[in-house]
């Protein structure tokens, strides 16, 4: 009973038609131009300020002395390649079930950021493990899983890049991106189960932070400023995957246009 | 506060300089290329776009004005 009348009220009706609406790639593209841009602005402010107060206002670290630093860049940096691939994997599921074209465009587009990002997790934290370490590089757990996302990352370019049809490369990807998964854990994990150089997590749910708040703010900044610089470049490149799908239709051609400057 | 007491011991950053400001410049080039790389792939986009309305034009036999094809 209950159930019947919520699946006829005009709440569940209105959210299902602005589901269908959101996925549309054309209300999309219009809808994430202005969000897009919001979200980009802010997130430059965010990276500048937490970025210079990391560099020059934060304190010394007590044992590593100023190369702590790159902390700054490197965790954001591996939270992001992680937080990146899991989108994808989500949205891959997303396409395949339920068949929704944006769920695709979007988890394609995320895939040479997410590469981006952990690219420069793995430089990072080489530039920082010789002089805490003394070693560019070891073979340990943390740092191979990571290596892994980044192949994983380069697997899945390739696979959008190899199919002749789009849609092929789609959902070959999103099976990829899927089978995949089971690294994320992997890495997370593999500071626990192995004997591994690298320092256990920085951020836990459950504990308070080891950092001093004068560490931590920015820090913290510097996450959530990469995470919306991302968020800001998937919607603009999404938007292009967009017009690339759709550059036979009429609005596909006037944008193109109007991108080109004559309107 | 400033953590150091000169402009120059920031740079320096005590012995690890060459380390911080190499990751930061890493840092500094994957968001120019994240910035960027949508742009460049427009203006690609925008070109191909151009190419085929001409195309189409050329084939249409109203507006043939004796231009090749690229």
């Amino acid at each position: 009973m209950w159930q019947s009348s919520f699946w006829q009220s005009s709440f569940w009706k209105n959210l299902v038609r602005w589901f269908h609406k959101w996925t549309s790639p054309k209300w999309f593209y219009n809808l994430s131009r202005p969000l897009g841009a919001w979200i980009g602005w802010l997130a430059l402010l965010i990276l500048v300020v937490s970025l210079v107060w990391g560099l020059a206002f934060a304190p010394i670290e007590r044992l590593q002395g100023n190369s702590y630093r790159i902390i700054f860049i490197h965790v954001p940096a591996a939270f992001l390649s992680q937080a990146i691939y899991a989108a994808i994997a989500a949205l891959g599921l997303i396409g395949l079930v339920w068949r929704i074209k944006l769920a695709f465009y979007l988890a394609k587009q995320s895939v040479p950021i997410g590469a981006s990002m952990a690219f420069l997790a793995l430089v990072t934290g080489a530039i920082w493990g010789k002089p805490t370490w003394g070693a560019w590089w070891v073979w340990d757990a943390r740092l191979t899983s990571m290596l892994v996302l980044l192949f994983l990352y380069l697997g899945l370019w390739a696979l959008h890049n190899a199919m002749e049809r789009p849609e092929s490369g789609d959902r070959a990807a999103a099976i990829l991106a899927l089978v995949g998964v089971v690294n994320l854990p992997i890495i997370k994990f593999s500071v626990e189960w192995w004997n591994t150089l690298h320092q256990p997590a920085t951020l836990k749910f459950t504990e308070a932070p080891p950092m001093h708040i004068s560490m931590l703010i920015p820090f913290l900044l510097a996450i959530l400023g990469f995470y919306l610089a991302a968020v800001a470049w998937a919607l603009k490149r999404t938007r292009l995957e967009i017009l690339q799908r759709e550059r036979r239709t009429q609005w596909a051609r006037d944008e193109l246009d109007r991108l080109g400057g004559n309107v | 506060m400033f953590a150091f007491d000169s402009l120059a011991d920031f740079f320096a950053m005590g012995r690890h300089g060459l380390y911080v400001w190499t990751a930061y410049g890493f840092a500094a080039a994957v968001v120019i290329y994240n910035q960027l790389s949508p742009y460049l792939m427009q203006r690609r986009m925008v070109a191909d776009h151009r190419r085929r309305q001409r195309r189409e034009q050329g084939t249409q036999p109203a507006s043939s004005s004796g231009v090749t094809p690229s």
